[in-house]
């Protein structure tokens, strides 16, 4: 069976006032189906752009230039939009960071969700609102009935979020692209969402891309996590080898980074320096000038896609060894 | 045990809502709103120890700003009153208020808001400790340059607007401005929240370094707890502007008593917990405009019981230097 979602060398240019700055730049990624991948890294490092052009989403000053997004077997890249349309909201579906993003703040949530079901099918307004009702009650939406006449904003943030999920899963996509949808939320809140889309998606088989720069969320979600720096993925592989063994040194710094990991009192495992600027990236491996293992050969060219066994990828010329320093 | 470096005792604020136009009209419909009152901080005493990192954690809307800023003392309480080395600062007046206030400085969550982007860095690090007569004008360049050093940035960006740098560097030039005024207490509130994780890591060293080397205090109020497990001595735990469980780091982190800090420690996501099914605390955060009676927690509370919807339950001591609010301990003892 061919895999859900299939990325290819993708890469996405913005043009700006400084020239065209590579915001992806040769990311490949595969999601199977009922597969979780948790796309992790630092604000600016491209994970935002990534799901973006896997909706078909990205607009001007941006453009993808190269690659290939294959959703089922069939290439998205160049579909006239009149197609991706079809597949958006009813195949593909995509959750927010801010909810707004996807909900009119001017419309009542039944209109919107008789709107998104019927978009897609042919049924009557009667049976969608019904359909509407039991998706906000699967979210963990008490009263749905009486929720539905609502607007937006007489929900809570984590109560809105879950509008935004439930819309997003209406029609059981098979793929769900969730770009931050909990960041802004307390981790009562947050708990109970990722719970929810955990239980949703295992039953319909959805493969979901879970977007954060929230390692310890992915750690508890995914099946494979891939880290991303400065536009490229650096490392890829199964959530347990890739957090206990990183063979990276900018997962391994990461993975330092996080206090839960460090002997209370002590000094954090710092990552020297600041996250690059896209604009005036250096020659070579782009993690160089921060990296404790970069020596001059890591200077001259951008480090190829290590392929090794277990489902395990990075880009270094120097990785860590298996053992990994992992504690 | 040493003088407590501040004291908050039986602190409430409370902020009325008013009516706003839209309100107003419908009255004129005879829909009856008033103004209503907010409670954001709710009888809350608690001493901050020379020396100490006091983590403040608590979800959104639970008080701890608020508490953070009175604390700072730009905000008065409602009720009660904050003592700094024994003395009331609300009723100081003068110098002595003067030195209360400069002694207790805010660090905030977004250096970028609270910098004035109008200001060069030499002018935001250096203007309050000249006016407050605390270096001659002619040291200024000398005690800007200074500060900088202390907080890793090179003297030469001293020149620059708070544009002209990462968020990183802009949190580092806000504790510089801090730092200037010779501080003894320093109240965080969610001063890493907007960074990276490895420049949070960077951000979090240089506060440990700061108190060891400057003898600093710290209220470090935090959403996040495995930054305030990382960094606290001791842990206050709010729940809806009151504090529900005070104590040692260790101890709440391997013992959590009260139900909430035991809910909110097993929603934490970790690195270590894989694959994990999340199982949540049902319910929303009540709104403090009608917060419910009782244990403010019960309608979320897997162990309610009838006496928890009636009365304040008390902060009971249930270990060394470890107290929780939660009425099972009163069940405990009577039993
Ligand atoms: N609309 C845009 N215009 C110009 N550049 C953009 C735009 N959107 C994103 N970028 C560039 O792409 C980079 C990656 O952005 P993004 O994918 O949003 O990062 P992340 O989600 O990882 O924080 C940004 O640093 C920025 O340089
Ligand atoms: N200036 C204010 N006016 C009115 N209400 C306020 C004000 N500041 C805070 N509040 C309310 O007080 C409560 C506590 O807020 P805050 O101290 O900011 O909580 P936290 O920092 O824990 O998120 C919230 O319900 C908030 O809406
Ligand atoms: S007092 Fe009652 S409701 Fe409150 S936390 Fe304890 S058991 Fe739960
Ligand atoms: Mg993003
Ligand atoms: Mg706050």
């Amino acid at each position: 069976m061919s895999p859900v979602l299939e990325v290819r060398d993708l890469a996405v240019s913005f043009g700006t006032r400084e020239g065209a700055v590579r915001a992806v730049d040769g990311v490949s990624l595969t999601v199977k189906r009922g597969e979780v991948l948790g796309l992790v890294g630092e604000s600016g490092s491209g994970k935002s752009v990534t799901g973006l052009s896997i909706m078909g989403l990205i607009d001007a000053p941006g453009r993808i230039t190269a690659g290939s997004i294959k959703f089922e077997g069939r290439e998205l890249v160049g579909l006239p939009e009149k197609e991706l349309r079809t597949l958006r909201g009813r195949r593909i579906a995509m959750i927010f960071q801010d909810p707004m993003t996807t909900l009119n703040p001017v419309l009542r949530v039944d209109t919107q969700m008789i709107e998104a079901i019927r978009a897609h099918e042919a049924v009557s307004e009667k049976a969608a609102r019904d359909r509407a009702a039991r998706a906000l009650a699967r979210v963990g939406i008490p009263s749905p009935e009486e929720r539905l006449q609502s607007y937006p904003h007489q929900f809570s943030g984590g109560m809105r979020q879950r509008v935004a999920i439930a819309i997003a899963l209406l029609h059981g996509p098979a793929l769900l692209v969730a770009d931050e949808p909990t960041t802004a939320l307390d981790v009562t809140i947050q708990a109970q969402i990722l719970a929810e889309v955990q239980q949703l998606c295992a039953e319909t088989g959805t493969a979901l891309v879970w977007v954060t720069h929230d390692l310890a969320v992915v750690a508890g979600l995914a099946d494979r996590i891939a880290v991303m720096y400065a536009g490229r993925i650096v490392e890829d592989g199964p959530v347990d080898g890739v957090l206990d063994s990183p063979r990276h040194p900018y997962t391994a710094g990461l993975i330092g980074s996080v206090p839960s990991r460090n002997r209370r009192g002590s000094p954090l495992a710092q990552i020297p320096g600041m996250t690059p600027s896209l604009a005036n990236l250096p020659p070579g491996c782009a993690f160089a000038p921060r990296c404790p293992r970069a020596d001059a050969a890591c200077r001259i060219e951008a480090p190829p896609l290590l392929a090794e066994t277990g489902g395990r990828a990075f880009r270094c010329i120097h990785p860590l060894t298996a053992e990994g320093v992992a504690a | 045990m040493s003088e407590p470096i501040v004291s908050i005792e039986s602190v409430s604020k409370r902020f009325t809502k008013r009516v706003d136009l839209a309100g107003k009209f419908a009255n004129l419909l005879g829909a009856g709103l008033r103004d209503q009152v907010v409670r954001a901080v709710d009888g809350v005493s608690l001493d901050i120890r020379p020396g100490e990192v006091l983590g403040l954690v608590g979800e959104s809307g639970c008080g701890k700003s608020t508490l953070g800023r009175m604390v700072a003392g730009i905000m008065d309480p409602t009720e009660g009153l904050i003592r700094y080395r024994g003395q009331d600062v609300a009723g100081l007046d003068g110098p002595k208020r003067r030195e209360a206030d400069l002694a207790i400085q805010m660090i905030f969550q977004d250096p970028m808001a609270s910098l004035n982007p109008r200001m060069r860095i030499d002018e935001i690090v250096g203007e309050a400790p000249v006016v407050h007569g605390l270096v001659p004008a002619a040291r200024k360049r000398d005690y800007v340059a200074e500060m900088l050093s202390r907080v890793g940035l090179d003297p030469a960006v001293m020149g620059r607007y708070p544009h002209q740098f990462s968020g990183g560097q802009r949190a580092r030039i806000g504790i510089a401005r801090a730092l200037a005024v010779q501080p003894k207490v320093l109240v965080c509130d969610e001063a890493v929240a907007a960074l990276d994780v490895s420049i949070q890591a960077q951000v979090l060293n240089l506060f440990m370094d700061l108190r060891r080397d400057l003898d600093l205090t710290y209220l470090f109020v935090s959403h996040d707890l495995g930054v305030v497990e990382h960094i606290a001595d001791r842990v206050a735990v709010m729940y809806l502007g009151r504090i529900v469980e005070l104590a040692p780091a260790d101890a709440l982190f391997t013992r959590p008593n009260h139900p909430y800090t035991q809910a909110l420690l097993s929603e934490v996501p970790r690195l270590d917990g894989r694959k994990r099914r999340f199982t949540a605390l049902k319910g929303e955060i009540p709104s403090p405009l009608h917060p419910p009676p009782g244990c403010h927690f019960h309608p979320r509370c897997p162990k309610a019981m009838d006496i928890c919807r009636e009365g304040r339950p008390p902060l009971l001591e249930v270990g060394s230097g470890h107290v929780s609010a939660c009425r099972l301990n009163e069940v405990a003892v009577a039993d």
